[in-house]
């Protein structure tokens, strides 16, 4: 019998705010190469959902069945406005073992290699956004979470997320994505909260 | 080694902005220079209370940094960064330590001769008192780093951050400033230690309480 390939299983996952039940009953498999696409209005819980997946908040109930690295694309981008996007992608690279020339495809992916070497200050919100999604693409990491990826992304840039998140799934990587409108995800497993 | 790639980049960060390491240091040397003229012009006198005045400069210049040890990296993601990527916050708090320690007190070091010539200081006792800050100032770099942690994400929480590390310190001035007494510099080490050592774990519980 051939041993089960790995999966990101979630659970009867509940999860709470400020004392308040945000979601429960939320359970999910997902197998190399395929996304799940989060979505529900605000305040449903999509990015605690996220923030659980990503080990930074406890469940308050159910369990969470994890075997892949995770690389975390959340609102906040973590770009310190004083160094170069290039310093920031080599220190984040450093602590990821990645190689500079994994770093360099990440950067040339999203349109940033020209930008390289200008202080993270003083790049546009959409270029920040660019740059959060390059160093997920440049950890190597298995399972890509992403809150919003799309926001502040000119059509020009949403077509280099397509086309990174379909590169990763060929490769046998996992996405989970939250989003409100279609980032041309293809064929996505869909999670509605709050329904 | 993950935390020594941790404290290069706070190193790195820290030497981009030279100014916010030299003002602790500036800090630190203006107040030394108010007690002269606060007390009066009276050598002996200066010369008697001078540890006190040093060690208390001191620590109020490790508490100047406060709100930018922690907050900024918790308010900008990083912090989420280090977690997803199954860093322990332990680790990092640690480098954050000894990051902000060589940030404050090595230049505080530099700066002690010129406020021990303010304050009129013999050479020898300026020694001793050298000799104190090195074993005690890791002890105030760990509690504003747990005041910090304590209260990152609360508006003005650099003001609660003093509050809280203020009368915690004073275990580590009482020895500090009884360094030419019996037994004092053991039990300052001690403290230093004790601090040290739990800092790390205490900054890390309290960040992930504050999620």
């Amino acid at each position: 019998m051939p041993s089960p390939s790995p999966t990101l299983t979630a659970t009867d996952l509940a999860c709470d705010r400020g004392g308040r039940r945000v979601f429960e009953g939320v359970s999910f498999t997902l197998a190399a190469g395929e996304a799940l696409q989060v979505e529900g209005p605000n305040g449903a819980g999509k990015s605690s959902l996220m923030r659980l997946l990503g080990g930074l908040l406890e469940p308050a109930a159910g369990t969470i069945d994890n075997p892949f690295r995770v690389a975390w694309a959340g609102h906040e981008v973590a770009l310190k406005p004083g160094v170069s996007l290039a310093d920031e992608m080599a220190h984040w690279a450093r602590l990821d073992g990645a190689t500079a020339a994994a770093v360099a495809a990440a950067l040339d992916a999203f349109a940033l290699t020209p930008l390289a070497a200008l202080p993270a200050g003083i790049l546009s919100s959409g270029q920040r956004r660019r740059a959060s999604l390059a160093r997920t693409m440049a950890s190597g990491a298995e399972l890509w979470l992403l809150d919003e990826p799309g926001v502040g992304l000119d059509t020009a840039s949403l077509g280099l997320l397509a086309a990174a998140i379909a590169g990763h799934r060929a490769r046998g990587g996992l996405v989970v994505a939250v989003t409100h409108a279609a980032i041309g995800i293809d064929n996505p497993r869909v999670l509605r909260l709050g329904a | 080694m993950i935390v020594v790639d941790l404290l290069r980049r706070d190193l790195a960060l820290a030497l981009r902005r030279p100014g916010t390491l030299a003002l602790p240091v500036l800090f630190f040397v203006l107040v030394a220079a108010l007690f002269p003229f606060a007390v009066g012009p009276d050598a002996r006198l200066l010369s008697r209370i001078a540890p006190g005045v040093v060690w208390v400069a001191a620590l109020l210049a490790s508490l100047l940094p406060v709100e930018t040890l922690v907050e900024p990296d918790r308010a900008d993601g990083t912090l989420d960064q280090v977690v997803t990527r199954g860093i322990a916050l332990e680790v990092w708090a640690a480098a954050r330590l000894v990051a902000h320690w060589l940030g404050f007190a090595v230049p505080l070091l530099l700066a002690l001769p010129v406020a021990g010539i303010l304050l009129g200081v013999p050479f020898a006792v300026l020694g001793q008192i050298a000799l104190g800050l090195l074993l005690g100032t890791p002890a105030l770099a760990a509690l504003a780093l747990l005041a910090a942690s304590l209260t990152a994400g609360l508006r003005g929480g650099g003001a609660l951050a003093g509050l809280i590390a203020l009368p915690l310190a004073l275990p580590v001035l009482i020895f500090g400033v009884g360094v030419g007494g019996d037994g004092a510099l053991k039990l300052l080490a001690a403290s230093s230690l004790v601090l040290v050592a739990l800092a790390p774990f205490a900054a890390a519980a309290a960040l992930r309480s504050t999620d």
